[in-house]
């Protein structure tokens, strides 16, 4: 027997499929759905809703990752973005809000893309100082202080519903929909994964190579702030010591466990979106098996080694060579 | 003028923002400073070693802030629970860790993975065992560890160069001969120059991989060793982290992520300006916790800012002077 490459996606949907049967073995009523409200409930709707805050990361860091580049910063500019919008959320209207919130993160996605594109310091750590700074401006918002706030339009944004299903799902959509449409949708997706295969090349064909990385580094900046005031309007409160912490990992491993490589020059939004949903699957399920947290990690880690091995090229190459080992023998 | 070293760059922004901060708070130029920065900072200098051979052979590893909180709490679970004696619990531990380093190493070369993934992978690993370990703190009252920090050898002007601080600048300058001055070294650089023309030189690929993650799980599991030394206890949750600290040194340090470009003695002057930022925010000591991570992340800037003008700089004199040589 040989089993040949997968094709693109293929083992993503595998991964996902086999973590939902697991979730269903551990939970019996994984499946369950019921409409209340307006919107419906249960845990596969649970798994969308948690997992939109790392779903809208991975857009914009599968756009960076593609250019070669990598925004370890999202995870604060998540926490400046929901303490922004939680310190005006009371006093201004709901456009105001998200206006100001988004244009933090546009301005946090201009910062590291400047220094990216025009300073040329590598990307990990020209990103790492705006997450080492920007908690520190998140604070400086908030005061220290973990700021609440009451705006039903707001709240709506994290506990609402649209057409049955939660607002941040909805929105989530929405920005794939957006992005694939601007990306796919015209010769962009492919400048972008030109700057990343090579950027010197590019450049001397007449990629605008620069603007490329600026505006990569801008959209992710904005999905990061957009992920922030999700995860704000969810809790109804700007935590800036805790929201978003650690989550510019999970968005990495999306956009790897996604396909696309590290070293940037190709990229897969949906497979990105469905990295994020594998996480956020497993996730769910380990909460439900309701083992011990302390297993959490080791579960991850297991997960993500099988998820990358099913994908890994040599795999099939080493079943070839089974197989014909195999054959030999009488 | 000659083309100045990326190395040279980094040692004068060091002594520049040394110069700096002693005229701000002239204590700061005394040898009893210098040498608590050495202390302080000695297992980030002994992990970074290690990294820096990761990242210059074109890959990077994420699980040593994860494999250091691990080492703090098996020693002080095998030291304090398990009544082995501490030689045996460090050699333990070690073994461990190069088991750990040579798994990881040989996922990456058998099934061709990104190594950023699988050392991600490596570092939910390792974090997790050590929850499953212990989710406490465990103070460490072994002899020799009251023994090893009272030892010191003592500086002109007050300074106490602990044993800790001697285990750093050990590993360095063990790593610098390693990695500049031996076969190993060499083939380090080439791997990360272009993995397929090594390997058609001849050079295996795959265990040079194996290899290389081992030193660097070690070194980790030594930097774990000096840690708890550092803090007499093993907690779960230590070095949190200290992955992004010890890249940022090494790349500070002139390491360049691409592979290929780099050395130890650059490692640890970026180890040497990520602690002075630290010392210079603790002299100041007026800070709030906010405004502590903002001047770091200003400060780091200040510094990357300053060596890639320095750099663009003497590449732009360089040109001129070639210009007017031809």
């Amino acid at each position: 027997m040989t089993l040949r490459l997968p094709r693109r996606g293929l083992a993503q949907a595998l991964a996902l499929i086999v973590i939902l049967m697991v979730d269903r073995v551990v939970s019996p009523q994984f499946f369950n759905l019921h409409l209340q409200d307006g919107r419906l409930f249960g845990s596969v709707i649970d798994v969308l809703n948690r997992g939109t805050p790392v779903a809208l990361l991975s857009l914009g860091m599968v756009l960076v990752i593609a250019t070669g580049g990598i925004d370890l910063s999202v995870g604060a500019v998540m926490a400046i973005a929901g303490a922004t919008a939680a310190s005006l959320a009371d006093a201004h209207s709901l456009p105001v809000v998200l206006l100001a919130a988004l244009g933090v993160g546009l301005l946090c996605g201009l910062w590291n893309g400047i220094l990216v594109a025009v300073l040329r310091i590598q990307p990990i750590v020209a990103t790492l100082i705006l997450m080492v700074a920007g908690r520190g401006i998140a604070q400086l918002i908030t005061e220290g202080r973990i700021v609440t706030f009451t705006s039903p339009d707001l709240v709506w944004l994290g506990n609402g519903a649209v057409l049955g299903l939660p607002t941040p799902v909805a929105i989530a959509i929405g920005m794939l929909l957006l992005t694939a449409a601007v990306v796919r949708g015209s010769a962009l997706g492919l400048l972008i994964e030109a700057t990343g295969g090579n950027a010197r090349a590019s450049e001397l064909s007449g990629v605008g190579t620069r603007t490329m990385i600026l505006a990569v580094y801008v959209w992710c900046g904005i999905c990061a702030a957009l992920a922030g005031v999700i995860a704000a309007a969810d809790i109804m409160g700007a935590d800036a010591n805790n929201a978003g912490l650690w989550l510019e990992l999970d968005a990495i491993l999306a956009v790897v466990i996604g396909g696309t490589s590290l070293f940037g020059g190709r990229f897969s939004l949906v497979l990105a979106v469905a990295g994020a949903l594998i996480i956020q699957a497993m996730n769910t399920g380990i909460l439900l098996s309701g083992y011990p947290p302390e297993l959490n990690l080791l579960v991850k880690a297991v997960v993500v080694l099988a998820v990358l091995l099913v994908q890994s090229p040599r795999l099939s190459d080493l079943s070839g060579i089974m197989a014909r080992w195999r054959s030999k023998k009488p | 003028m000659k083309r100045l070293s990326p190395i040279a760059i980094t040692a004068l922004v060091l002594v520049a923002g040394f110069a700096l901060c002693a005229l701000q708070f002239p204590n700061i130029a005394s040898t009893r400073v210098v040498a608590n920065l050495l202390t302080d900072n000695a297992f980030l200098g002994i992990v970074a070693t290690g990294m820096t051979f990761v990242i210059i052979s074109g890959g990077i590893d994420l699980s040593v802030g994860s494999v250091i909180g691990f080492t703090t709490v098996f020693v002080a679970l095998a030291i304090e629970r398990w009544g082995i004696p501490p030689y045996l619990a460090f050699a333990m531990v070690l073994g461990l860790c190069a088991l750990f380093g040579a798994a990881m190493g040989s996922i990456i070369h058998i099934f061709d993975l990104p190594p950023f993934i699988v050392t991600l992978a490596g570092m939910f690993l390792a974090r997790g065992v050590s929850f499953l370990l212990s989710t406490e703190s465990i103070p460490i009252s072994a002899p020799i560890y009251s023994t090893v920090s009272d030892f010191a050898i003592r500086l002109p002007g007050g300074g106490r160069l602990t044993a800790i601080a001697i285990a750093m600048l050990v590993v360095l300058v063990a790593g610098a001969w390693l990695l500049h001055l031996t076969r190993f070294g060499a083939n380090v650089y080439a791997l990360g120059g272009s993995r397929a023309t090594t390997a058609l030189m001849g050079i295996p690929v795959g265990s040079m991989t194996v290899r290389i993650y081992m030193l660097s799980s070690v070194l980790a599991g030594l930097a774990g060793i000096v840690f708890s030394f550092y803090t007499a206890a093993g907690y779960s949750l230590s070095a949190v982290g200290v992955e992004l600290d010890t890249i940022a040194a090494v790349v500070i340090g002139g390491t360049l992520l691409t592979g290929g470009q780099g050395s130890v003695i650059g490692t640890f002057l970026g180890v040497l300006i990520q602690g002075m930022i630290q010392t210079y925010i603790n002299f100041d000591g007026t800070l709030s916790s906010w405004w502590t991570k903002i001047a770091t992340g200003v400060l780091l800037f200040a510094f990357i800012g300053l060596q890639q003008g320095l750099i663009a700089l003497s590449r732009r004199s360089a040109a001129k002077t070639a210009r007017a040589h031809a």
